[in-house]
Order: C-alpha cells, then structure tokens, then sequence
C-alpha cells in the first residue's frame, strides 16, 4: 500500500470533544484514515494540588485528593488516609477497617460502571450507558446515606472515618448486591457480548503486556494484558488480606489478549469480584467506635512515607515528607491514569481514526486526575 | 393544547382552532426555552453530575435538552467544573462559536468563583465569568442533580421574560 500513501495531515481532537473524557487533546498525525502517531497534550485541568497540600494541613488536603479522581474519590482519601496513619504510627480499629473496604470497593463498582458505560457510549451504544447509570445511582444512594454526599465525599479521616454507618447500611448493601448480580449479565447481553461491541473493540489497540509494564501500566489497564498484578493482592493493605477473591485478567477471549475488549472484560469481571469482597465483609463488620483513633491534631514526626493503594484505575501512591509540622512539606501523588495515558501512542499506531475513541475508552482515564 | 398552556392567559383562540393570536415575544421565547439544546462539554467533577443529570435517572429529556457535540448546534453551555487558565481561552473560543441566542450556566463553585481552589490555585480562573457573560449560578461543589435542574428552570424562567425588541430608553 506504500503507493497510496497520502500526504501526511496532522488532526486536532480536543479539548472540547465528546469522547476525550474531559479536556484532553490529542494530536493526530495522520495518514489518511491511518493514525501514524498521536501525541497527547495535558494541563487542561491542572488544579494545583501539590500547592495546596504545601498549604494546608494533612486532614485538610482530603478533599483535595476527592477531587483528583473523581470517579473514585473514597479510594483516593484511602491510599492518602492510609498514608499518614502510617507515617503517624496510628492503629485504626477493625471496624473502621472494614467500613473502608467495603465503601471502596462499593466506589470500585461505581467507577467502572461509568467506565464501562462510557465506553460504550464513545463508540455508540446509548441505552448500556443509561443503564450502568441506574446501578450507580443505588450505589450513590448508600453513600449518601453514609456521609451525606452524592460524588465527592471527605469520609475517610485519618484514624477513622467521617461518621459512622446508618442502621440500614447492611441491608442496603446486601440488597444491593442481591439485585446487582443478575444485572451483569444484562450488561453482558447487552454490551459485553454484542457483535458490533466487539467487533469494534477486539483486536484493536492491542497492548503486549511487556510494553505495559515497561510504561509503569496499572489496574485493568495492566490486567486487560494478561499480567496478574493487583496491589490488594501483591502488596496488600488494610484488610484485603482476609477475604477470597479471584484478579482477573485478560485472555484474549474475542481476539489478542491485550486489546480493548480484554480492558473492558476485565472491568466487568472486577465488578463481581469487588461484589464477593463486599459480601464478605458486610456481616463481619465488629464493632467499635470509628473516631476513636481520629488525631485531635495531626503532627507526624519528621520523615517521608510512599504508600501505594489499588483504586479503580490502578495503583495510586502518594509520596508524602512532613517536616514535623502540620503542614505537609511536600505530597506528590503518583498517578495511575497519568501513566496509562502514556501508552497511548504506542497502542493506537496504525489503527483507524474511529478506533482512537474506543481506545481512549477503554484506557478509562480521568483528567483531574492526570492533571492533578 | 400543550402550546396554549405554556403560552400565557392571553392567547386568544379563534373558533375553528386553528387560530391562535400571540406575541412574537411569547411565542419566539417558548419555542427557545423549550429546546434549551445544551452543548455536551464536560470539564471536572461536575461534568460527572452532570451526566447523572442527562441520564436516566435524572433524565434532563423530559425539559427539552439534549447535548449536543457541537457548539454551533447549542443554546446552552454548561460550565461544568474548574476552568483553569490553559482552558479558559478554549472556553471563550467555544462560546463565540455558538450561534445566538445563547445562554451560559455556571456550574459548582469552581467556575463560579474559583472555589475550593480560590485561594492557592495559580493556575485557575476565579471565576468563569471573567471570560464570558453569565446568566446563571448554581452553587455546590459539586451541586445535586436536582440544584442542576433547579438552575435550568430559572434560565427557562429568564428567557420567558426576554423581547426582542430595543428597550426605549
């Protein structure tokens, strides 16, 4: 075909674009309708967060990390909470351990039916969005009955969390769960096994998995490539220890393993798996009084800490020097999406234009949280 | 007669019912504000309540808006989230394109006013309004879906007391 080759055409998609999630902008060189190389341009929402966490002290900068990734922001105060307990030295009771668990892995649910639900709708399919958007919002009704708050939480406090569960909890959760299983085979009937869905994501933007541990790949990203590295098992926190889940990873079931069907797959199949955890969880919970170990003032001795959680979109560590004041000297959070993104231009060379879109989609990104 | 209803008390009705006597003000204001077209742009975490708000369970259909992927086919831009400094001649490019009449909404805190990153954001703009005339705020950070639908109604409400003709002054 090298005597087709046309004139090279440099193409701008973004900020402003409907499938870019947020304010991403992409710089397509392009060869006809074959993408030749794409360079990814960011800064559109850089908040600030390093200058904030200079200046503010450590409980205040938790809102802050909400606003990250905001998709999944009680797995962002976790990782940060989790952080300054253990630069603190501070012993949190079991059931404010198991409450953390059970609200992450909740937010996990609600992050990649947004994901999921969003892929879908980039390269077309309407209704699955709509209908991942009705389990979300059960899922949003229990954390608003927890903390109060439908998107953006500050529930996990250092030591403890903000408040403690409503008598209902557990029977929401359970109803929850009894009414959301039979929903992911909606969801695989409908999207997840649709001939058009895959055809238009199988053996497109195939990622090989030493390409993706070379560029720091995390989460279902990483996981879609076949490799089976998830940080609740490899590095465990809190109390993931204790229960009994499967990492699934990708298989290559509808074409190479690594594609962009695999990345999507590995999303619902978490889903149940995070559903699993919670079902364990739920009717252990001890008690206990989850302000207990909450700091009056939060002073850590002077020292650095790196600690690393698995939220939604991969792992999330958050570098944190204090200088034994009660501002944080310097908290640099490093960021799943950011290095996901990366790939980008690896995995999409010599796709079609419209491929570009199924695998942003897939690569699940979250601006404020490449951006910081 | 859905019309007439939204149409105020004085529209009178000819006998044969085909004919309805009205102000081009009235009607040219209910047919704009009950195809608010908004444009599908998401900026930060509002952008997620938003899409909340587009979708089922909100489901802004029901008033007559649907995003649109484009500016030049929207009435309506929502401001949904921190405009930063890198975006903010985006935004003021993407507002120019949108053809008249057009109707900007301030959502959440941050592009109210720069919200929680007020004070020690370099590199936010405090505040959308700066760049571009707004008609209305929403507080919240970010604000429910319903103080998101609330703010609609009060546009609607706003262009049902527009004219087109100059006021005499």
């Amino acid at each position: 075909m090298a005597e087709l080759k046309t004139e090279e055409m440099i193409l701008n998609m973004g900020p402003q674009h409907p499938s870019t999630h947020g304010v991403l902008r992409l710089e397509l060189v392009m060869n006809g309708e074959i993408i030749e190389d794409v360079k990814p341009h960011i800064g559109y929402l850089h908040r600030c967060f390093e200058k904030h966490a200079e200046a503010m002290t450590y409980p205040q900068v938790i809102p802050y990390c909400d606003r990250m990734d905001y998709l999944a922001s009680i797995s962002n105060e976790f990782g940060y909470a989790i952080a300054v307990e253990k630069l603190m030295g501070i012993e949190v009771p079991e059931r404010v351990e198991y409450i953390r668990v059970i609200m992450a892995e909740l937010q996990r649910v609600a992050s990649h039916l947004v994901a999921i639900g969003t892929n879908g709708l980039d390269i077309g399919a309407f209704t699955p969005f709509l209908y991942c958007f009705i389990d979300r919002e059960r899922i949003l009704e229990i954390f608003e009955i927890t903390c109060g708050a439908r998107l953006l939480y500050n529930y996990i406090w250092i030591g403890g969390v903000s408040r403690d569960i409503p008598e209902d909890f557990q029977k929401k959760v359970k109803d929850f769960v009894k009414y959301f299983r039979p929903r992911i085979k909606d969801l695989n009937n409908l999207l997840s096994y649709n001939k058009i869905f895959i055809d238009r994501t199988a053996n497109i933007g195939v990622l090989p998995p030493d390409v993706a541990i070379n560029a720091g790949a995390s989460g279902p990203t990483l996981r879609g490539s076949g490799v089976k590295f998830d940080l609740r098992k490899d590095d465990p926190y809190s109390i993931y220890d204790k229960f009994d889940y499967d990492i699934p990873v990708g298989e290559g079931e509808k074409g190479t393993v690594g594609d962009c069907w695999d990345r999507y797959m590995v999303r619902v199949y978490e889903m149940e798996e995070s559903l699993k955890i919670i079902e364990q969880a739920i009717d252990n919970i001890p008690e206990g009084d989850v302000l207990s170990a909450v700091p009056k003032r939060v002073r850590p001795q002077e020292g650095e800490i790196y600690f690393r959680t698995e939220t939604p979109r991969g792992e999330l560590g958050y570098y944190i020097i204090s200088d034994g004041t009660v501002n944080p000297k310097r908290v640099k959070a490093r960021s799943p999406a950011f290095c996901n993104l990366s790939l980008i231009s690896q995995i999409s060379q010599g796709a079609m234009i419209a491929d570009i879109v199924a695998i942003i989609g897939s690569l699940d990104i979250v601006l404020g949280e490449i951006d910081r | 007669m859905g019309i007439l209803n939204k149409l105020d008390s004085k529209v009178e009705q000819f006998e044969s019912g085909n004919i309805i006597i009205t102000s081009a003000d009235k009607l040219l204001n209910w047919a704009r504000l009950s195809s608010m077209w908004q444009m599908s742009f998401g900026l930060a975490c509002c952008a997620i309540e938003m899409m909340a708000t587009a979708a089922s369970h909100y489901d802004l259909d029901r008033f007559g808006i649907i995003p649109r992927p484009s500016p030049r086919q929207s009435d309506v831009i929502i401001i949904s989230g921190t405009v930063t400094l890198k975006m903010a001649t985006r935004v003021k490019k993407l507002y120019d394109q949108m053809p008249d009449p057009k109707y900007v909404l301030s959502m959440g805190s941050c592009s109210n006013c720069g919200g929680p990153y007020w004070e020690h954001g370099y590199h936010v703009l405090k505040g959308v309004d700066r760049i571009i005339p707004v008609d209305v705020y929403i507080p919240g950070c970010p604000p429910r879906p319903e103080a998101l639908l609330e703010g609609l109604i009060h546009l609607q409400e706003k262009i049902r007391s527009q004219s087109i003709a100059k006021k005499v002054s």
